[in-house]
């Protein structure tokens, strides 16, 4: 379980994060911000694996990663 | 669930004033991550440049001046020496750092200042419009050269890591990308490399990076790393030039 949160206000739209999701599971939103681009929304929580690429190549550093802990064993 | 990426505590909250796609604010936040690691906050300053980072001093969260145009190198040579307590780092363009502020870059390099540079190439001088540079690749149309940069007219581009490698006061140099999550990777490394070298009172640290600028270049933020992938880098090669 992971997920990604997109700033709305500070997106760009640029979708760059799209391009290099490996589990295209990140699409440009239908509404404008008030900025006026399409901000990155994700679309499929339960593909999302936080591995954090769409973070790291995020121009406008307006993505941040959850992850699920891992039970201690 | 945990968080795992979040905004470095060296960026304020300010929204990056950059085009859709300019990965300046990847190079930002590699920064400031940097700085955050390394637990420098309270006393680094940064010297931002003339260019699209001008405004750099409203997006780091940590004391920054403003230069002059090219001056960076010598204010951040002022500072360093008179507080040499001090991590000090110039953030700089190819317009900045490889046209007007040749002399300065060359000498802080030659005196083997003790300050960390953070250059950032994208072949083009963004904010003034999309003239050429001197880091204008041989053939690129900008709006100075709307038929490609010819050799004979405008002469070549220059490899400034290249050039300050050869200098005997620089002690880490290195050219990195931007165009994909490795080379970002990379990037981050050599950029905490050269900060923890001044922490270590080695001589003269420079990154060179490798950074796009789709709106001059009159491309999309994809076809931009693909345009840098495939031209800037068979001219500009990467990797380390001087590691001692």
């Amino acid at each position: 379980m992971a997920k990604i949160t997109v700033e709305q206000e500070r997106c760009k739209g640029c979708g760059i994060c799209i391009a290099f999701c490996p589990k295209k599971v990140i699409q440009l939103s239908k509404n404008l911000n008030p900025k006026g681009f399409f901000p990155a929304e994700l679309i499929n929580e339960k593909e999302c694996t936080g591995c954090a690429i769409c973070a790291l190549m995020c121009p406008d550093v307006a993505i941040e990663v959850y992850r699920q802990e891992r039970e201690k064993k | 669930m945990k968080k795992v990426f979040e905004r470095p505590k060296s960026l304020t909250d300010v929204h990056f004033t950059y085009c859709a796609g300019c990965t300046h604010g990847m190079i930002h936040r590699m920064v400031a991550e940097t700085i955050d690691e390394l637990k420098i906050q309270d006393r680094t300053i940064g010297v931002s440049p003339v260019g699209c980072s001008v405004f750099a001093y409203e997006f780091f969260n940590f004391d920054m001046v403003a230069a002059s145009h090219g001056r960076a190198p010598a204010v951040a040579t002022g500072l360093k020496r008179s507080l040499p307590e001090c991590i000090i780092f110039t953030y700089q363009g190819d317009g900045d750092l490889a046209a007007i502020g040749t002399a300065e870059i060359v000498h802080a390099a030659t005196r083997g200042e003790n300050i960390t540079v953070i250059f950032v190439n994208n072949a083009i001088y963004g904010m003034t419009g999309g003239q050429m540079a001197p880091t204008t690749l041989i053939g690129q149309k900008t709006e100075t050269t709307p038929f490609g940069r010819d050799a004979r007219a405008h002469g070549y581009p220059i490899r400034i890591a290249e050039m300050l490698a050869t200098l005997e006061g620089s002690s880490y140099i290195v050219r990195t990308s931007t165009h994909n999550p490795q080379n970002v990777r990379k990037t981050k490394l050599a950029v905490k490399k050269a900060f923890e070298n001044q922490l270590n009172n080695k001589n003269f640290n420079l990154v060179e990076i490798l950074s796009t600028c789709p709106s001059n270049w009159g491309l999309d933020s994809i076809q931009s790393l693909k345009w840098l992938e495939e031209n800037m880098i068979p001219y500009f090669p990467l990797g380390e030039f001087k590691n001692i």
